[in-house]
């Protein structure tokens, strides 16, 4: 029997192929229902494990300070991630509350965990303790993690406050930005490569 | 242009998890590498991606007719809904964000409930028509589902906001909760169908 590892299953089709090393910028598509197969990973695990640790410091920034902040005749009032998930818990529609924090702050939080803990020993070439059940949990948080819609919300909440009262942006929508950028990067389908790596 | 061989023919199935090629000979029924499950095709694909799709499209009744959100400015009130916030911004000139609300709210799900039952008919009919194209509209709604979470995230910090006692406030009403539950069926709904289905039909299957 050849070895199964050479081998590249499409997952929309089922057409195998062989695997092909890709060089910077390319990937590989399929030739049936022209999903993409392969493409090319540009982290090494330390890159990858130090912009981990920058997104759990924009992370604590995104959390901590508020998203943005209004003020009318005097009275002002700001409003961090937590706060939105919270105003949204009050009443009978509790359970969108639950949506919304995992999709804004929990999914991201334990995707960003999980990436610090997998890549630590990855460093030192080890799987680490419950690396599958890490791993998985990450392939399972992927489609949750929803900071770029919440960004793209914060600029469409600024514009549609912006004509009754006074709208400043806070420290917490750039740190939330910058995260939505990054995690897009470092939290993505290629974090599979780690199985092959270790 | 010759085809490539297909996984069920090899005796091979990918595991969903970690993308590993598995043997299939012995019938393992977890992948060896992660421990995930391994399937030919997502179990029951057909009826949990209908199950979900109609249960959105129960949702998105109430969500479009209910208020999602109610505002109290100095005074004067009212609720809105969530093509009611459209026409604002399109009545008030701003209608770039009227088009992306719009589009976010209105058009993702709707292409969606379009595009799934189309996949959905097809597949459970066997259709051989347009295949690749077929294929590339269900990457499509997977990758644009989730932007229709907008809406309730921009309610959720508007609300969050304007918490000014007398001078104002604004308060999420229970539309909100309809479309966010339409949001996530139609995002579990486009996660159980398998798109492997829409080539079944003109390849002898591997196994049941």
């Amino acid at each position: 029997m050849t070895d199964t590892r050479e081998f590249i299953v499409c997952e929309y089709c089922d057409a195998v192929y062989r695997k092909s090393s890709l060089s910077r910028r390319q990937r590989a598509i399929c030739a049936r229902c022209g999903a993409v197969l392969q493409r090319h990973v540009g982290l090494s695990v330390q890159q990858r494990l130090a912009l981990s640790v920058t997104a759990a410091i924009l992370l604590i920034y995104a959390n901590y300070y508020p998203v943005m902040s209004i003020s009318l005749q005097g009275v002002s009032n700001s409003a961090t991630l937590w706060d939105s998930v919270q105003i949204l818990s009050q009443g009978s529609i509790t359970f969108i509350a639950l949506v919304a924090a995992l999709t804004i702050i929990i999914a991201p939080i334990l995707q960003v965990v999980l990436l610090i803990w997998v890549l630590l020993f990855a460093l030192g070439h080890r799987r680490s303790p419950g690396f599958a059940l890490c791993m998985r949990a990450l392939e399972s948080l992927r489609p949750w993690n929803m900071l770029e819609v919440c960004l793209l919300g914060a600029l469409v909440a600024v514009i549609k406050l912006a004509g009754l009262l006074d709208v400043v942006p806070g420290i917490g929508l750039v740190a939330l930005a910058a995260l939505s950028v990054l995690l897009i990067y470092i939290a993505g389908r290629d974090v599979r490569d780690l199985w092959d790596r270790l | 242009m010759n085809d490539p061989p297909l996984a069920g023919a090899l005796n091979l199935c990918l595991c969903h998890d970690c993308g590993q090629v598995c043997d299939m000979q012995g019938h393992p029924d977890r992948c060896s590498r992660c421990g995930a499950p391994l399937h030919w095709r997502k179990p029951d694909a057909i009826a949990r991606t209908w199950a979900y799709l109609l249960a959105a499209l129960v949702f998105y009744i109430p969500a479009n007719l209910v208020p999602v959100m109610h505002t109290s400015m100095l005074g004067s009130g009212g609720g809105s809904t969530i093509i009611g916030g459209v026409v604002e911004f399109w009545v008030g000139g701003a209608w770039d964000i009227a088009l992306i609300i719009f589009i976010a709210s209105i058009g993702v799900p709707v292409i969606k409930f379009a595009v799934l039952a189309l996949l959905l008919i097809t597949a459970q009919r066997g259709s051989a028509w347009a295949q690749r194209q077929r294929a590339q509209l269900y990457r499509f709604i997977e990758l644009i589902g989730y932007w229709s979470m907008l809406d309730v995230l921009v309610v959720a910090l508007v609300a969050a906001l304007v918490q000014m006692k007398e001078l104002g406030t604004i308060e999420p009403r229970p539309g909100i909760l309809f479309f966010g539950l339409v949001v996530v069926f139609t995002m579990l709904s486009a996660m159980s169908f398998d798109p492997r289905l829409i080539w079944d039909s003109t390849t002898a299957k591997g196994d049941g």
